[in-house]
């Protein structure tokens, strides 16, 4: 018989967190219910998936649309050899999503650099301070709506 | 020295020059330079530095990690607001005479990174003497830069009272 898939066993366990999925060429994505990641993520990582590998934490920006970002996830199984991207909106009134940061230790400063450039909470974060951007930046470099030549500058330049 | 002259003094014994030329011989010759080395440039600047290209020979071989005991300053690759502090305080701790390179696009103009983060040009933070364009430079490109430099330094008025440099 034949292994069930990770996105089957997710569909099972959390029918109402899961909200699509897809897979295509070993590319298997799952797109979630933003409550839900924190429990599905502890389920991927102990759970029969073993990803016990946090490869990336990032945003994306879709400006215009309902739920404006999309926070990304990279999962690696260091022992099945296999990869998996969780996705979750947030609307732009509500930019709250949990943190990561107890289950995967690097996620703390992937999580600063997202809310450094993004403006994303994150709910559980130890220390949620900016990581790029220095103290006294105004706004979020890379949201669309940031100007393209708006600097900042430390000391006062020359001209 | 033609043949009517020869053997007369005072031909021979000594020769004549300005001091002020004499001293600018003396320091195009011996240019200190502290590498601020940010970004991808700094291969480049090793390739110029060691042996096949050899800066040594044009008298400016001798690399110093402290500001204090340098006079030529390469600033090498993208400088970002966040660190334009630094780089001003650099060039604040230099002793006078000193001379700035500005080596590479993005210390040129900025290059490619028109944004949030990146300085267009260190002659926004600090005043620069030469400027090498190139993505990154060719070696010869630096070292003709470095000729150039030597050319103004030894045009320019050379204050032997290390007189703080007009700007």
């Amino acid at each position: 018989m034949e292994e069930k898939t990770i996105l089957e066993l997710l569909r099972e366990q959390f029918p109402a967190g899961l909200k699509e999925t897809s897979a295509l060429l070993g590319d298997e994505v799952a797109v979630i219910d933003k409550e839900a990641l924190l429990q599905i993520a502890a389920f991927l990582k102990n759970g029969p998936g073993e990803f016990t590998m946090l490869l990336d934490l990032t945003c994306v920006d879709y400006p215009g649309d309902e739920s404006r970002f999309e926070m990304v996830y990279h999962l690696f199984s260091l022992t099945r050899n296999r990869r998996l991207r969780i996705k979750a909106r947030l609307s732009e009134g509500d930019l709250r999503i949990a943190s990561l940061t107890s289950l995967w230790k690097n996620a703390n400063w992937l999580e600063r650099e997202v809310y450094d450039l993004f403006g994303v909470h994150f709910d559980g974060h130890p220390d949620l301070r900016r990581l790029l951007m220095y103290d006294g930046f105004e706004g979020h470099p890379l949201r669309k709506d940031y100007p393209l030549r708006r600097e900042q500058p430390l000391i006062p330049l020359k001209e | 020295m033609t043949e009517e002259t020869k053997g007369r003094p005072p031909s021979g014994r000594f020769i004549t020059t300005q001091f002020n030329s004499l001293l600018g011989w003396a320091r195009k010759f011996s240019l200190f330079h502290y590498p601020f080395v940010t970004a991808c440039c700094g291969m480049e600047y090793m390739a110029a530095a060691c042996a096949h290209f050899d800066i040594d020979r044009f008298g400016a071989g001798w690399t110093r990690f402290s500001p204090r005991q340098s006079d030529m300053l390469l600033v090498v690759g993208t400088i970002t607001h966040k660190e334009a502090p630094v780089l001003r305080t650099v060039y604040e701790q230099m002793t006078e005479p000193k001379w700035v390179v500005a080596f590479g696009t993005c210390t040129v103009s900025g290059g490619i990174y028109g944004n949030y983060a990146v300085v267009q040009g260190i002659d926004k933070i600090i005043p620069v003497d030469v400027y090498i364009p190139g993505c990154p430079p060719r070696p010869e490109t630096v070292l003709d830069g470095l000729l150039k430099l030597q050319e103004k330094i030894q045009r320019q008025d050379q204050d032997w009272r290390w007189k703080k440099k007009r700007s």
